[in-house]
């Protein structure tokens, strides 16, 4: 089962590299992985996903408070959570497909940042779902790159 | 406040963590660090190898308690310290590696002698650093003292740059750590120490499985408590083995793959195991699916990655192992368990007796030198009251399978990582941190080679340790596996050519003694015991002698091949 994880980690420099390594030397998946500091410049926040059975998470969230530059792990999934990526995409938009290309970027609240004769980039955020959605639509147009974030999360409420 | 260069810092607080001995090898990137120990006290052991540098603090922190301090230089220094990192590691000792590395500024940029030691060491590290700035060493050295030994102990590198340590700063002593990712659990949870009671109390066949964490939390008076108030037969790990007296009549000995047949055959019906500072490794279960399939299991542990990691546990209890026994005893104060009444063990005890009296540790003393009989007259010359270090393979299984280890921290093996070399080494750090102790490494013909040249140390130390070559001119294990397993099809596994061990031994400054017949034995292990001097006795022993019981890679624990 998939689980998004947000660790809260010391902002120095190699910490990055421990979580992968811990990751990769254990045989543990990263679906995706992004990290940037908080409020407190001492520290960042990395959220990240990641699939196993149910004994292999719980392996893998405590193998991480093992860490010594680990503050803190908590795993979002199964609780109320606010999930986001953001994904540019650019598109191939000739004459015939142009406005159709206009017509989805509009629908999902996306934007187009980049304008060429033959492409369209364009900037989305939102949960997979959306993302995957929208990238569904844009297919049978024609893209040519996509490059994707991986995901950001915070728990809702207080 | 004193200007003090990082060098001087350094020696400085090596002095405030109460560091003795260090084990090292000088080096372009450390010179700095070797001209401020040459004015202090601190004692430096010069070593003929990095590993070996590493395998000695490893042998002393484990016979003294403290941490096992190494300096080596950067590039191939630094490298060499990997396999002694990585058997710490595994076994959880308490030493720190200062590593000297290239200047600052040339990091990075493949300088003369430049390793990445940080990425190198990852992950055989309990935690590595870098000291980028002179301003930080003093923090970054307490840290790494307080990381080693605190919590599951473990190994920790210090990386050094040269320019750090010629930098003066104005210095003052750093007081306190401030680790807010890093808070070990020692006291276990209430609740779950009073189930585990219960089923203690209540248990019919219960068996205590007891690891190296019961002698690094100095637990080994409470387990005996323990075992006695509720008549609980021991069995122990490899590191484990002194964690409860060998000749005491509940101890079952050691389990595993070549453990007694006793201790397999109660722990495989058991209807309780209670696991103590022990990590259920694929040594000690077997095939996982029929390990203890009859028990609930309670399990003790300051690791929580260790709980449930192998085998899912019924009651995990995260905490120091020697606080949680300490609880176990207050929660038994408790009415409840006052006017409980145990149930009878008898039946459970007799039937572990007539395992005992069926199934004895034996072999064949017919033919040629045996080395079970060398151990047991090294058992029997000593009172038992060596300690010991062995290197890998048949020789650590004949010596922990018949020297009888009653008192924790006398047996020093490499048992997670199973690194031959590490024998030698390890003795000479055993044998400074109790200098009053008569030191044996027991060794095999392949092992002794890989850290030989140590002997060298030893003799200049004029430390007296005696090595017990068991000489069989294999790749023993190797062998043994290969004849059960692969049709005797010896691929690689013959090291006939050896050298005149004897001579070896002279050519570096120490006696050197040799023994091919039974009744040379004792008689040479008596001249050793009273040289003076680093000794090493070659053992010309039965070529083809295998370890038994052996329970096959994948196999239950119930299926020994005995003799």
């Amino acid at each position: 089962m998939r689980h998004t994880i947000s660790v809260l980690v010391k902002n120095e420099f190699g910490v990055l590299s421990r979580v992968s390594g811990l990751f990769s030397a254990r045989g543990f998946n990263i679906e995706s992985l992004t990290v940037a500091p908080t409020l407190d410049p001492k520290l960042s926040r990395m959220t990240i996903v990641t699939d196993g059975n149910d004994q292999i998470i719980e392996q893998i969230l405590k193998q991480l408070r093992k860490l010594i530059d680990i503050i803190k792990v908590a795993d979002l999934t199964g609780k109320q959570f606010v999930e986001r990526e953001l994904t540019l995409i650019k598109v191939t938009a000739e004459e015939k497909t142009r406005a159709e290309v206009l017509r989805v970027v509009d629908i999902f609240r996306s934007k187009v940042v980049d304008v060429t004769p033959k492409t369209f980039t364009i900037e989305v955020t939102g949960t997979e779902d959306k993302i995957q959605a929208m990238i569904n639509l844009l297919k049978p147009m024609g893209i040519r790159e996509i490059v994707r974030s991986g995901k950001a999360a915070i728990p809702r409420g207080e | 406040m004193k200007r003090l260069s990082g060098a001087q810092i350094f020696v400085d607080c090596l002095q405030q963590e109460g560091v003795k001995t260090i084990f090292g090898f000088p080096g372009g990137a450390v010179l700095n660090l070797y001209d401020a120990l040459y004015d202090s006290n601190t004692q430096h052991i010069l070593v003929r190898h990095e590993q070996g540098a590493v395998h000695a603090a490893d042998g002393y922190a484990r016979a003294s308690g403290n941490v096992g301090v190494c300096l080596v230089t950067s590039g191939p220094g630094a490298t060499n310290t990997v396999t002694g990192l990585a058997t710490a590691y595994m076994d959880s000792v308490p030493v720190i590696v200062f590593s000297g590395q290239v200047p600052t500024m040339l990091i990075g940029n493949d300088a003369f002698q430049e390793a990445d030691m940080l990425g190198i060491t990852r992950s055989c590290t309990k935690h590595n650093y870098l000291v980028k700035d002179v301003k930080d060493l003093a923090r970054i050295i307490r840290e790494a003292f307080h990381i080693a030994r605190t919590g599951r102990p473990g190994p920790v590198l210090v990386d050094i740059p040269k320019d750090v340590t010629s930098a003066v700063i104005p210095y003052t002593p750093c007081r306190t750590i401030e680790l807010a990712g890093y808070r070990p659990n020692l006291e276990g949870h209430p609740g779950q120490i009073e189930r585990a009671l219960d089923l203690i109390v209540k248990a019919r066949r219960p068996v205590l499985y007891a690891g190296g964490g019961v002698i690094l939390s100095e637990a080994s008076p409470e387990l005996k408590r323990l075992a006695e108030r509720f008549q609980l037969p021991v069995t122990m790990t490899l590191m484990g083995l002194g964690a409860f007296p060998g000749d005491h009549p509940l101890s079952l000995g050691m389990l595993g793959m070549h453990g007694t047949c006793a201790a397999n055959l109660a722990i495989s019906s058991a209807d309780l195991v209670i696991a103590m500072g022990a990590r259920f490794d694929d040594r000690v279960t077997g095939r996982i699916d029929a390990f203890a399939k009859e028990a609930k299991i309670i399990h003790v542990d300051i690791d929580p990655t260790s709980i449930s990691k192998n085998v899912v546990v019924d009651i995990p209890i995260v905490g120091d192992a020697k606080r949680v026994l300490q609880q176990i005893f207050q929660a038994l104060r408790k009415p409840k368990y006052r006017t409980a009444k145990n149930p009878q063990r008898t039946d459970w005890l007799g039937q572990i007796e007539k395992w005992k009296q069926e199934r004895p540790m034996v072999y064949n003393m017919s033919g040629s030198l045996k080395p079970q009989y060398v151990v047991e007259k090294i058992y029997e010359l000593t009172r038992g009251e060596a300690l010991i270090t062995t290197e890998v393979g048949q020789n650590q299984m004949w010596a922990v399978q018949f020297y009888r280890f009653n008192r924790p921290r006398t047996l020093f093996t490499s048992g997670g990582l199973g690194t031959m070399g590490y024998g030698l080494p390890a003795a000479i750090g055993v044998q400074i941190a109790r200098p009053e102790s008569l030191v044996f490494d027991i060794a095999g013909d392949g092992s002794i080679q890989m850290n030989i040249q140590e002997l060298a140390t030893a003799v200049q130390y004029r430390l007296p340790v005696k090595v017990a070559i068991l000489n069989n001119g294999y790749l023993g294990m190797v062998r043994q596996w290969q004849e059960l397993f692969y049709g005797k099809r010896y691929s690689c596994s013959d090291m006939s050519a050896q050298p005149d061990f004897v001579k070896l031994a002279e050519a570096y400054g120490a006696v050197g003694l040799r023994a091919t017949r039974t009744e040379e034995v004792v008689p040479v292990l008596k001249e050793a015991i009273r040289t003076p001097k680093p000794v090493l006795i070659d053992f010309r022993i039965d070529r083809e002698e295998n370890v038994y019981p052996i329970v096959p890679a994948g196999a239950p624990l119930t299926e020994m091949i005995l003799l």
